[in-house]
């Protein structure tokens, strides 16, 4: 099945200033092929939190935006230092990120949790040293 | 009540959004942790908050959301508020702090977005 959309946008790591501009364009090009309400929201929200984690968290990775018919699917690729503890990482309220991104209003420790709440699908992977993988699913129709 | 009443009420400076002031609102939320903001709320309302930094216009953006109160006479710099203009946002401020500017919102009928918690059971 062919993607009606496939994009891949570049995240650097603690650039807090452009971080979310990735997910702003992934919110207009949905919202331009006719997706709307609950569905542009929650892609909105995970692909925001997750583009933040690749600033906040990762030594720069990529975000991926795949759309087909029948739904949207965002995978975020980042170079390190990978997760130490994912069931740590998955908990509500544990977070690791530094003073600046706090002082942003980020760093509660709700990023990873509050993604698999707002996707169909969701799959993370990681290796210390290697990287973090995070694959979402969000059905469309 | 519409955003021009919370105008009314809080003593309200229009920043963005003179056009809209008869949008109705149902429901608030304040916070300063936009992470939180992005995990409990889930409809299109109003935040209330002390931060001015440009993620504060990005989280509304994710959550379509119709209104800014900036809390303690804060302004953000033109170029957040640019970006929210580019939105449609409505951006108010007032002097009132954080926790007066709720009361009063409150006690006029305005009510918290509902977030459905429960305590964790492992965490006593």
């Amino acid at each position: 099945m062919d993607a009606l959309i496939h994009n891949t946008y570049p995240v650097t790591a603690r650039d807090y200033t452009s971080a979310g501009h990735a997910s702003a364009d992934i919110k207009r090009r949905l919202k331009q092929l006719g997706v709307g309400g609950d569905v542009l929201r929650r892609v909105a929200v995970a692909s925001y939190e997750v583009e933040l984690n690749l600033v906040i968290h990762s030594d720069g990775g990529e975000l991926e935006l795949q759309v087909f018919p029948d739904h949207v699917q965002l995978v975020s690729k980042d170079i390190g230092p990978g997760i130490p503890d994912l069931s740590l990482a998955m908990r509500e309220g544990w977070s690791t990120a530094n003073d600046e991104a706090r002082s942003l209003g980020f760093g509660a420790g709700m990023g990873l949790p509050n993604m698999k709440r707002n996707a169909d699908d969701f799959a993370i992977e990681s290796e210390v040293g290697k990287g973090t993988a995070i694959s979402m699913g969000f059905k469309l129709g | 009540m519409t955003i021009g009443d919370m105008v009314s009420i809080l003593k309200a400076r229009v920043l963005l959004g003179e056009d809209k002031l008869d949008t109705p609102v149902y429901t608030a939320c304040c916070s300063d942790l936009m992470s939180d903001v992005l995990a409990f709320v889930d409809e299109k309302t109003v935040l209330i908050t002390g931060l001015t930094n440009p993620h504060v216009i990005r989280t509304s953006e994710m959550l379509d959301l119709k209104c800014l109160v900036f809390v303690r006479g804060k302004v953000p710099n033109e170029e957040i508020l640019e970006a929210a203009d580019e939105q449609g946002l409505v951006v108010i401020t007032t002097k009132a702090t954080a926790f007066s500017a709720c009361g009063m919102l409150y006690a006029e009928g305005l009510r918290g977005v509902p977030v459905p918690l429960e305590w964790n059971t492992e965490d006593k």
